[in-house]
Protein backbone atom coordinates (compact mmCIF):
# COMPACT_ATOMS: atom_id res chain seq x y z
CA UNK A 1 0.00 0.00 0.00
CA UNK A 2 1.34 3.17 -0.90
CA UNK A 3 0.82 4.41 2.85
CA UNK A 4 3.33 1.92 3.81
CA UNK A 5 6.02 2.67 1.47
CA UNK A 6 6.34 6.61 2.54
CA UNK A 7 8.07 5.15 6.30
CA UNK A 8 11.33 4.99 6.37
CA UNK A 9 11.68 1.40 7.03
CA UNK A 10 9.67 0.70 4.00
CA UNK A 11 12.17 0.76 1.17
CA UNK A 12 14.95 -0.95 0.14
CA UNK A 13 18.84 0.25 -0.31
CA UNK A 14 20.41 -0.34 -3.05
CA UNK A 15 22.57 -2.98 -1.15
CA UNK A 16 19.10 -4.05 -0.38
CA UNK A 17 17.39 -4.44 -3.74
CA UNK A 18 21.29 -6.44 -5.08
CA UNK A 19 21.39 -9.18 -2.03
CA UNK A 20 17.35 -9.36 -2.13
CA UNK A 21 17.31 -9.45 -5.87
CA UNK A 22 16.03 -13.52 -6.00
CA UNK A 23 13.49 -12.76 -3.89
CA UNK A 24 12.35 -9.64 -5.36
CA UNK A 25 12.03 -11.17 -8.86
CA UNK A 26 9.81 -13.46 -7.24
CA UNK A 27 6.08 -12.85 -7.89
CA UNK A 28 5.52 -14.88 -4.36
CA UNK A 29 8.14 -11.91 -2.97
CA UNK A 30 8.31 -9.68 -4.67
CA UNK A 31 9.52 -5.60 -2.91
CA UNK A 32 6.23 -6.31 -1.21
CA UNK A 33 7.32 -9.18 0.22
CA UNK A 34 10.69 -7.77 1.05
CA UNK A 35 9.31 -5.29 3.02
CA UNK A 36 7.65 -6.93 4.92
CA UNK A 37 10.30 -9.36 5.93
CA UNK A 38 12.20 -5.89 6.60
CA UNK A 39 9.43 -4.81 8.72
CA UNK A 40 8.97 -8.73 10.33
CA UNK A 41 10.30 -9.58 14.34
CA UNK A 42 10.93 -12.83 14.90
CA UNK A 43 12.47 -14.17 18.09
CA UNK A 44 13.64 -17.63 18.00
CA UNK A 45 14.29 -19.45 21.24
CA UNK A 46 17.61 -21.35 20.90
CA UNK A 47 20.45 -20.95 19.13
CA UNK A 48 21.37 -24.58 18.77
CA UNK A 49 20.47 -26.90 16.76
CA UNK A 50 17.16 -25.77 15.10
CA UNK A 51 18.50 -22.80 15.80
CA UNK A 52 21.43 -22.65 13.94
CA UNK A 53 19.65 -22.99 10.37
CA UNK A 54 16.92 -20.68 11.53
CA UNK A 55 18.79 -18.07 12.20
CA UNK A 56 21.10 -18.30 9.62
CA UNK A 57 18.32 -18.20 6.81
CA UNK A 58 16.22 -15.67 8.63
CA UNK A 59 19.17 -13.37 8.50
CA UNK A 60 19.70 -14.25 5.52
CA UNK A 61 16.15 -13.39 3.79
CA UNK A 62 16.40 -10.17 5.33
CA UNK A 63 13.80 -10.29 8.28
CA UNK A 64 14.19 -6.62 9.88
CA UNK A 65 14.75 -7.80 13.93
CA UNK A 66 15.40 -11.08 14.91
CA UNK A 67 15.92 -11.71 18.96
CA UNK A 68 17.94 -14.92 20.52
CA UNK A 69 16.71 -16.32 23.73
CA UNK A 70 19.90 -18.25 24.99
CA UNK A 71 22.07 -18.68 27.67
CA UNK A 72 24.63 -21.83 26.84
CA UNK A 73 27.97 -22.19 25.81
CA UNK A 74 28.99 -23.77 23.11
CA UNK A 75 30.99 -27.11 23.71
CA UNK A 76 32.27 -30.12 21.06
CA UNK A 77 29.12 -32.05 21.88
CA UNK A 78 27.61 -29.36 19.65
CA UNK A 79 29.45 -28.71 16.91
CA UNK A 80 28.46 -32.00 14.67
CA UNK A 81 25.00 -30.23 14.39
CA UNK A 82 24.65 -26.31 15.43
CA UNK A 83 26.21 -24.65 11.93
CA UNK A 84 25.98 -21.29 13.27
CA UNK A 85 28.55 -21.73 15.35
CA UNK A 86 32.44 -22.97 14.85
CA UNK A 87 35.46 -24.96 16.58
CA UNK A 88 36.85 -21.81 17.34
CA UNK A 89 33.53 -20.75 19.03
CA UNK A 90 34.13 -23.32 21.92
CA UNK A 91 34.00 -22.02 24.98
CA UNK A 92 32.11 -18.76 23.78
CA UNK A 93 27.98 -17.47 24.40
CA UNK A 94 26.43 -19.41 21.96
CA UNK A 95 24.10 -16.01 22.12
CA UNK A 96 27.47 -14.08 20.65
CA UNK A 97 28.34 -16.98 18.31
CA UNK A 98 25.42 -16.92 16.92
CA UNK A 99 25.04 -13.36 16.63
CA UNK A 100 27.68 -12.81 14.94
CA UNK A 101 27.53 -15.52 12.07
CA UNK A 102 23.61 -13.47 11.40
CA UNK A 103 25.34 -10.18 11.56
CA UNK A 104 28.20 -12.05 9.20
CA UNK A 105 25.44 -13.61 6.64
CA UNK A 106 23.48 -10.12 7.06
CA UNK A 107 24.47 -7.36 8.45
CA UNK A 108 20.93 -5.04 8.25
CA UNK A 109 19.16 -7.77 10.32
CA UNK A 110 19.26 -5.97 13.79
CA UNK A 111 20.05 -8.54 16.04
CA UNK A 112 18.10 -8.40 20.11
CA UNK A 113 20.54 -10.46 22.58
CA UNK A 114 18.28 -12.32 25.73
CA UNK A 115 20.98 -13.90 27.34
CA UNK A 116 18.60 -15.43 29.44
CA UNK A 117 16.85 -18.70 30.39
CA UNK A 118 12.80 -18.15 29.08
CA UNK A 119 10.64 -18.60 32.79
CA UNK A 120 7.34 -17.70 33.19
CA UNK A 121 8.29 -14.58 34.78
CA UNK A 122 9.89 -13.38 31.43
CA UNK A 123 8.39 -14.85 28.47
CA UNK A 124 5.86 -12.38 28.18
CA UNK A 125 7.95 -9.27 28.28
CA UNK A 126 10.35 -10.94 25.67
CA UNK A 127 7.95 -12.26 23.52
CA UNK A 128 5.48 -9.13 23.33
CA UNK A 129 7.48 -6.95 21.53
CA UNK A 130 7.78 -9.94 18.07
CA UNK A 131 5.49 -10.63 15.70
CA UNK A 132 6.59 -14.39 15.36
CA UNK A 133 8.44 -16.55 17.81
CA UNK A 134 10.62 -19.94 16.59
CA UNK A 135 10.81 -22.75 19.28
CA UNK A 136 13.97 -24.33 19.13
CA UNK A 137 14.49 -25.28 22.25
CA UNK A 138 15.03 -28.83 23.85
CA UNK A 139 12.60 -29.77 26.72
CA UNK A 140 9.34 -29.82 27.61
CA UNK A 141 9.10 -27.40 30.40
CA UNK A 142 10.25 -24.56 28.00
CA UNK A 143 7.85 -26.07 24.67
CA UNK A 144 4.90 -25.51 26.96
CA UNK A 145 6.00 -22.18 28.53
CA UNK A 146 6.69 -21.09 24.54
CA UNK A 147 3.38 -22.97 23.62
CA UNK A 148 1.32 -20.74 26.88
CA UNK A 149 2.85 -17.73 26.17
CA UNK A 150 2.26 -17.39 22.51
CA UNK A 151 -1.04 -18.28 22.80
CA UNK A 152 -2.16 -15.78 25.69
CA UNK A 153 -0.43 -13.48 23.76
CA UNK A 154 -1.66 -14.11 20.11
CA UNK A 155 1.52 -14.95 18.33
CA UNK A 156 2.34 -17.70 16.18
CA UNK A 157 4.37 -20.15 17.74
CA UNK A 158 6.56 -22.03 14.73
CA UNK A 159 7.18 -25.58 16.32
CA UNK A 160 10.17 -27.95 15.28
CA UNK A 161 11.33 -30.98 17.67
CA UNK A 162 13.87 -33.82 17.09
CA UNK A 163 14.76 -36.93 18.36
CA UNK A 164 17.43 -39.30 16.78
CA UNK A 165 16.57 -39.34 13.29
CA UNK A 166 12.96 -38.15 13.21
CA UNK A 167 11.34 -34.71 13.35
CA UNK A 168 7.80 -33.23 14.05
CA UNK A 169 7.35 -29.69 12.69
CA UNK A 170 4.02 -27.08 12.66
CA UNK A 171 2.05 -23.97 13.42
CA UNK A 172 0.94 -23.54 17.13
CA UNK A 173 -0.69 -20.76 18.47
CA UNK A 174 -2.73 -18.78 14.98
CA UNK A 175 -6.00 -17.56 15.17
CA UNK A 176 -8.43 -20.22 15.35
CA UNK A 177 -5.42 -23.24 14.77
CA UNK A 178 -4.63 -25.19 17.31
CA UNK A 179 -2.00 -25.36 20.23
CA UNK A 180 1.19 -27.43 21.40
CA UNK A 181 -1.49 -28.57 23.98
CA UNK A 182 -3.90 -29.44 21.46
CA UNK A 183 -1.64 -32.00 20.15
CA UNK A 184 -0.78 -33.29 23.39
CA UNK A 185 -2.28 -32.03 26.58
CA UNK A 186 0.27 -33.17 28.87
CA UNK A 187 3.92 -34.14 28.83
CA UNK A 188 5.36 -37.49 29.00
CA UNK A 189 6.07 -38.19 33.02
CA UNK A 190 9.73 -38.29 33.02
CA UNK A 191 11.74 -41.09 33.09
CA UNK A 192 8.45 -43.28 30.80
CA UNK A 193 9.37 -42.45 27.36
CA UNK A 194 13.06 -43.39 26.85
CA UNK A 195 15.89 -40.28 26.58
CA UNK A 196 19.57 -40.24 26.83
CA UNK A 197 19.59 -43.76 27.21
CA UNK A 198 17.90 -43.88 23.59
CA UNK A 199 19.09 -40.60 22.49
CA UNK A 200 21.60 -38.90 20.27
CA UNK A 201 20.48 -37.30 16.72
CA UNK A 202 21.50 -37.51 13.56
CA UNK A 203 23.78 -34.25 12.59
CA UNK A 204 22.12 -32.93 9.42
CA UNK A 205 18.01 -33.59 11.23
CA UNK A 206 18.18 -30.29 13.19
CA UNK A 207 18.79 -28.76 9.81
CA UNK A 208 16.28 -30.13 7.89
CA UNK A 209 13.77 -29.75 10.53
CA UNK A 210 14.87 -26.27 11.08
CA UNK A 211 14.87 -25.64 7.60
CA UNK A 212 11.11 -26.45 7.73
CA UNK A 213 10.56 -23.84 10.79
CA UNK A 214 12.24 -21.41 9.00
CA UNK A 215 10.50 -22.38 5.91
CA UNK A 216 7.40 -21.38 7.53
CA UNK A 217 8.25 -18.13 9.56
CA UNK A 218 8.87 -16.57 5.70
CA UNK A 219 5.65 -17.66 4.68
CA UNK A 220 3.58 -16.77 7.42
CA UNK A 221 5.40 -13.05 7.18
CA UNK A 222 4.46 -12.54 3.70
CA UNK A 223 1.17 -14.29 3.77
CA UNK A 224 1.97 -16.97 0.89
CA UNK A 225 1.10 -20.19 -0.02
CA UNK A 226 -0.50 -22.90 2.48
CA UNK A 227 1.55 -23.37 6.24
CA UNK A 228 1.98 -25.99 8.01
CA UNK A 229 -1.00 -24.61 10.64
CA UNK A 230 -3.55 -27.81 11.21
CA UNK A 231 -0.75 -29.92 10.13
CA UNK A 232 1.98 -32.26 11.97
CA UNK A 233 4.79 -32.89 9.23
CA UNK A 234 6.39 -35.91 10.41
CA UNK A 235 10.12 -36.32 8.85
CA UNK A 236 11.79 -39.62 8.88
CA UNK A 237 15.46 -39.31 7.82
CA UNK A 238 16.29 -42.74 7.88
CA UNK A 239 13.44 -43.90 5.84
CA UNK A 240 13.65 -40.54 3.89
CA UNK A 241 10.21 -40.63 4.46
CA UNK A 242 7.84 -37.40 4.87
CA UNK A 243 4.26 -37.61 6.37
CA UNK A 244 1.76 -35.07 7.52
CA UNK A 245 -1.36 -35.56 10.35
CA UNK A 246 -4.19 -33.73 10.75
CA UNK A 247 -3.91 -31.27 13.61
CA UNK A 248 -7.10 -30.35 15.41
CA UNK A 249 -7.91 -27.24 17.63
CA UNK A 250 -8.89 -29.38 20.79
CA UNK A 251 -12.34 -27.94 22.12
CA UNK A 252 -11.16 -28.98 25.56
CA UNK A 253 -7.87 -27.53 25.34
CA UNK A 254 -7.54 -26.14 28.43
CA UNK A 255 -5.12 -23.07 27.25
CA UNK A 256 -7.21 -22.68 23.89
CA UNK A 257 -10.69 -24.35 24.26
CA UNK A 258 -13.93 -22.83 24.87
CA UNK A 259 -13.43 -23.47 28.93
CA UNK A 260 -9.77 -22.56 29.29
CA UNK A 261 -8.52 -23.31 32.80
CA UNK A 262 -5.01 -21.86 31.86
CA UNK A 263 -4.89 -18.04 31.57
CA UNK A 264 -1.84 -17.14 33.03
CA UNK A 265 1.74 -18.79 32.64
CA UNK A 266 2.63 -21.88 35.38
CA UNK A 267 5.45 -23.44 37.08
CA UNK A 268 6.25 -25.18 33.69
CA UNK A 269 8.71 -27.62 35.91
CA UNK A 270 6.22 -28.64 38.72
CA UNK A 271 4.29 -29.21 35.53
CA UNK A 272 7.12 -31.48 33.69
CA UNK A 273 7.80 -32.92 36.91
CA UNK A 274 11.46 -32.50 36.48
CA UNK A 275 13.58 -30.44 38.50
CA UNK A 276 14.88 -26.33 37.81
CA UNK A 277 17.72 -26.27 36.00
CA UNK A 278 18.06 -22.76 37.34
CA UNK A 279 17.13 -23.64 41.10
CA UNK A 280 20.30 -24.62 43.31
CA UNK A 281 21.88 -27.54 43.57
CA UNK A 282 19.92 -30.13 46.39
CA UNK A 283 22.18 -31.88 48.77
CA UNK A 284 22.79 -35.31 48.31
CA UNK A 285 19.84 -37.44 49.43
CA UNK A 286 19.82 -40.59 51.46
CA UNK A 287 21.05 -43.34 49.33
CA UNK A 288 22.99 -41.22 47.00
CA UNK A 289 26.94 -40.63 46.96
CA UNK A 290 29.22 -38.15 45.41
CA UNK A 291 31.76 -39.27 43.41
CA UNK A 292 34.59 -38.38 45.30
CA UNK A 293 33.27 -40.75 47.67
CA UNK A 294 33.06 -43.39 45.08
CA UNK A 295 36.59 -42.85 44.96
CA UNK A 296 37.27 -43.09 47.95
CA UNK A 297 35.21 -46.92 48.51
CA UNK A 298 37.14 -47.83 45.37
CA UNK A 299 40.51 -46.58 47.24
CA UNK A 300 40.19 -48.19 50.32
CA UNK A 301 38.97 -51.29 49.06
CA UNK A 302 35.23 -51.94 50.20
CA UNK A 303 33.09 -54.58 49.36
CA UNK A 304 30.82 -53.63 46.99
CA UNK A 305 29.63 -54.16 43.17
CA UNK A 306 29.82 -51.17 41.18
CA UNK A 307 26.73 -51.90 38.37
CA UNK A 308 27.32 -49.37 35.30
CA UNK A 309 23.37 -49.13 33.78
CA UNK A 310 24.18 -47.23 30.67
CA UNK A 311 24.16 -48.53 27.22
CA UNK A 312 27.15 -50.79 25.55
CA UNK A 313 27.87 -47.82 23.17
CA UNK A 314 28.22 -45.32 26.13
CA UNK A 315 30.63 -48.12 27.97
CA UNK A 316 32.75 -47.99 25.07
CA UNK A 317 33.26 -44.29 25.26
CA UNK A 318 34.19 -44.37 28.72
CA UNK A 319 33.53 -45.83 32.18
CA UNK A 320 34.73 -46.27 35.48
CA UNK A 321 37.23 -49.26 36.42
CA UNK A 322 35.83 -52.02 37.89
CA UNK A 323 32.25 -51.32 36.93
CA UNK A 324 30.07 -54.40 35.35
CA UNK A 325 27.54 -53.23 32.61
CA UNK A 326 24.12 -53.97 32.69
CA UNK A 327 22.05 -51.36 30.73
CA UNK A 328 18.60 -50.07 32.61
CA UNK A 329 16.45 -51.81 30.05
CA UNK A 330 18.02 -55.70 30.60
CA UNK A 331 17.73 -54.81 34.38
CA UNK A 332 14.46 -57.13 35.12
CA UNK A 333 16.07 -60.06 33.32
CA UNK A 334 19.19 -59.99 34.56
CA UNK A 335 18.47 -60.07 38.33
CA UNK A 336 19.89 -63.94 38.50
CA UNK A 337 23.33 -62.10 38.36
CA UNK A 338 22.39 -59.30 40.86
CA UNK A 339 23.14 -60.38 44.39
CA UNK A 340 20.84 -59.33 47.38
CA UNK A 341 23.57 -60.06 49.86
CA UNK A 342 26.19 -56.98 49.06
CA UNK A 343 25.94 -53.48 48.94
CA UNK A 344 25.00 -52.64 45.25
CA UNK A 345 26.25 -49.09 43.76
CA UNK A 346 24.71 -47.93 40.77
CA UNK A 347 25.60 -45.42 38.08
CA UNK A 348 24.96 -43.69 34.76
CA UNK A 349 25.88 -40.69 33.14
CA UNK A 350 24.27 -38.29 35.32
CA UNK A 351 22.40 -40.16 37.71
CA UNK A 352 18.79 -40.20 35.90
CA UNK A 353 19.07 -43.58 34.71
CA UNK A 354 20.90 -45.50 37.96
CA UNK A 355 18.28 -43.88 39.91
CA UNK A 356 15.95 -45.63 38.15
CA UNK A 357 17.28 -48.60 37.94
CA UNK A 358 17.29 -48.06 41.69
CA UNK A 359 13.55 -48.23 41.67
CA UNK A 360 13.65 -51.37 39.58
CA UNK A 361 15.94 -53.17 41.93
CA UNK A 362 13.85 -52.25 44.87
CA UNK A 363 10.45 -53.27 43.71
CA UNK A 364 12.23 -56.41 43.18
CA UNK A 365 13.14 -56.64 47.04
CA UNK A 366 16.80 -55.17 46.54
CA UNK A 367 17.43 -53.15 49.72
CA UNK A 368 20.98 -52.69 49.83
CA UNK A 369 21.38 -49.52 47.23
CA UNK A 370 23.58 -46.13 46.47
CA UNK A 371 23.59 -44.01 43.48
CA UNK A 372 26.22 -42.38 42.11
CA UNK A 373 25.27 -38.67 42.32
CA UNK A 374 26.00 -36.90 38.48
CA UNK A 375 27.13 -40.49 37.09
CA UNK A 376 30.08 -40.60 35.01
CA UNK A 377 29.61 -37.29 33.97
CA UNK A 378 30.82 -35.89 37.57
CA UNK A 379 33.24 -38.64 37.73
CA UNK A 380 35.37 -37.23 34.48
CA UNK A 381 34.84 -33.63 35.68
CA UNK A 382 35.78 -34.14 39.82
CA UNK A 383 37.97 -37.48 40.06
CA UNK A 384 39.61 -38.89 36.74
CA UNK A 385 39.72 -36.20 33.77
CA UNK A 386 41.07 -38.65 31.48
CA UNK A 387 37.79 -40.51 31.57
CA UNK A 388 36.34 -39.27 28.03
CA UNK A 389 32.74 -37.06 28.68
CA UNK A 390 30.29 -37.61 25.73
CA UNK B 1 -4.32 -57.43 9.19
CA UNK B 2 -3.60 -53.57 9.93
CA UNK B 3 0.09 -52.06 10.02
CA UNK B 4 0.68 -49.67 12.94
CA UNK B 5 4.02 -47.27 12.64
CA UNK B 6 6.18 -47.86 15.61
CA UNK B 7 8.10 -44.42 16.00
CA UNK B 8 11.63 -44.40 17.33
CA UNK B 9 11.24 -43.83 21.30
CA UNK B 10 9.43 -46.67 21.30
CA UNK B 11 11.22 -49.49 19.16
CA UNK B 12 13.10 -50.35 21.99
CA UNK B 13 9.86 -52.27 23.12
CA UNK B 14 9.05 -53.66 19.97
CA UNK B 15 12.35 -55.81 19.76
CA UNK B 16 13.88 -52.75 17.65
CA UNK B 17 10.64 -53.09 14.75
CA UNK B 18 9.61 -50.37 13.11
CA UNK B 19 6.45 -51.83 12.07
CA UNK B 20 3.93 -54.46 13.79
CA UNK B 21 1.24 -56.03 11.67
CA UNK B 22 -1.78 -57.19 13.41
CA UNK B 23 -5.13 -58.12 13.11
CA UNK B 24 -8.29 -56.33 14.90
CA UNK B 25 -11.20 -55.01 14.21
CA UNK B 26 -11.16 -51.62 15.75
CA UNK B 27 -8.05 -49.82 17.17
CA UNK B 28 -9.09 -50.96 20.69
CA UNK B 29 -8.06 -54.60 19.42
CA UNK B 30 -5.60 -53.91 17.02
CA UNK B 31 -3.57 -51.95 19.87
CA UNK B 32 -4.60 -54.54 22.44
CA UNK B 33 -3.25 -57.23 20.13
CA UNK B 34 0.10 -55.22 19.44
CA UNK B 35 0.51 -54.65 23.50
CA UNK B 36 -0.35 -58.24 23.72
CA UNK B 37 3.09 -59.23 21.27
CA UNK B 38 4.76 -56.75 23.11
CA UNK B 39 3.92 -56.32 26.53
CA UNK B 40 6.72 -53.95 27.34
CA UNK B 41 5.08 -51.30 25.51
CA UNK B 42 1.84 -50.95 27.60
CA UNK B 43 3.44 -49.30 29.98
CA UNK B 44 4.38 -47.04 27.68
CA UNK B 45 0.98 -46.07 25.66
CA UNK B 46 -1.35 -46.90 28.75
CA UNK B 47 -1.80 -45.56 32.15
CA UNK B 48 -2.86 -47.93 35.07
CA UNK B 49 -6.16 -47.03 34.45
CA UNK B 50 -6.09 -48.21 31.26
CA UNK B 51 -6.26 -45.53 29.15
CA UNK B 52 -4.16 -44.01 26.62
CA UNK B 53 -1.78 -41.73 27.81
CA UNK B 54 -1.95 -37.91 26.92
CA UNK B 55 1.68 -37.57 25.44
CA UNK B 56 1.15 -39.95 23.29
CA UNK B 57 -1.11 -39.57 19.66
CA UNK B 58 -2.98 -42.28 17.87
CA UNK B 59 -4.14 -41.74 14.26
CA UNK B 60 -6.04 -44.06 11.76
CA UNK B 61 -4.16 -43.05 8.53
CA UNK B 62 -3.70 -39.10 8.59
CA UNK B 63 -6.82 -38.54 11.00
CA UNK B 64 -6.13 -38.37 15.28
CA UNK B 65 -8.77 -41.18 16.64
CA UNK B 66 -9.59 -38.76 19.56
CA UNK B 67 -11.92 -37.07 16.78
CA UNK B 68 -12.93 -40.33 15.40
CA UNK B 69 -14.56 -43.01 17.16
CA UNK B 70 -11.28 -43.51 19.57
CA UNK B 71 -10.62 -46.98 20.59
CA UNK B 72 -13.85 -48.50 19.01
CA UNK B 73 -12.72 -46.69 15.50
CA UNK B 74 -12.85 -49.42 13.60
CA UNK B 75 -10.00 -50.65 11.07
CA UNK B 76 -9.59 -51.83 7.75
CA UNK B 77 -6.87 -54.03 6.56
CA UNK B 78 -5.45 -51.39 4.29
CA UNK B 79 -4.95 -49.02 7.15
CA UNK B 80 -2.12 -47.43 8.40
CA UNK B 81 -1.92 -47.03 12.18
CA UNK B 82 0.04 -44.81 13.76
CA UNK B 83 1.65 -44.23 17.26
CA UNK B 84 3.02 -40.80 17.52
CA UNK B 85 4.62 -39.66 21.04
CA UNK B 86 5.77 -36.07 21.76
CA UNK B 87 9.37 -35.73 21.30
CA UNK B 88 11.21 -32.76 22.47
CA UNK B 89 14.66 -32.48 21.40
CA UNK B 90 17.69 -33.64 22.84
CA UNK B 91 17.71 -33.38 26.55
CA UNK B 92 15.35 -34.44 29.20
CA UNK B 93 15.79 -36.03 32.63
CA UNK B 94 18.56 -38.96 31.69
Amino acid sequence: MATDLATPAAALTQEENLRYSRHLILPEVGVEGQLKLKQAKVLMVGTGGLGAPLGMYLAAAGVGKIGLVDFDVVDHTNLHRQIIHGTKDVGRKKIDSAADTMHDINPNVELVKHEVAITSENAFDIIKDYDIVVDGTDNFPTRYLINDACVLLNKPNVYGSIFRFEGQATIFATEGGPCYRCLYPEPPPPGLVPSCAEGGVLGVLPGIIGMIQATEAVKLILGQGTTLVGRLLLYDALHMKFRELKLRKAPDCPVCGTNRTITKLIDYHQFCGVPDPQAPVAPPVKGEIEVTELKAMLDRGDKFKLIDVREPYEYQIARIPGATLIPLGDIPKRLAEISRDEDLVLHCKMGGRSAKAIGILKEAGYTRLTNVRGGIQAWSEKVDPSVPKY
Amino acid sequence: MAKILIPTPLRQFTGKLDAVVVSGATIGEALGALTTQHADLRKQLYSDEGKLRSFVNVYLNDEDIRYLAKDATPVADTDIISIVPSIAGGRYGD
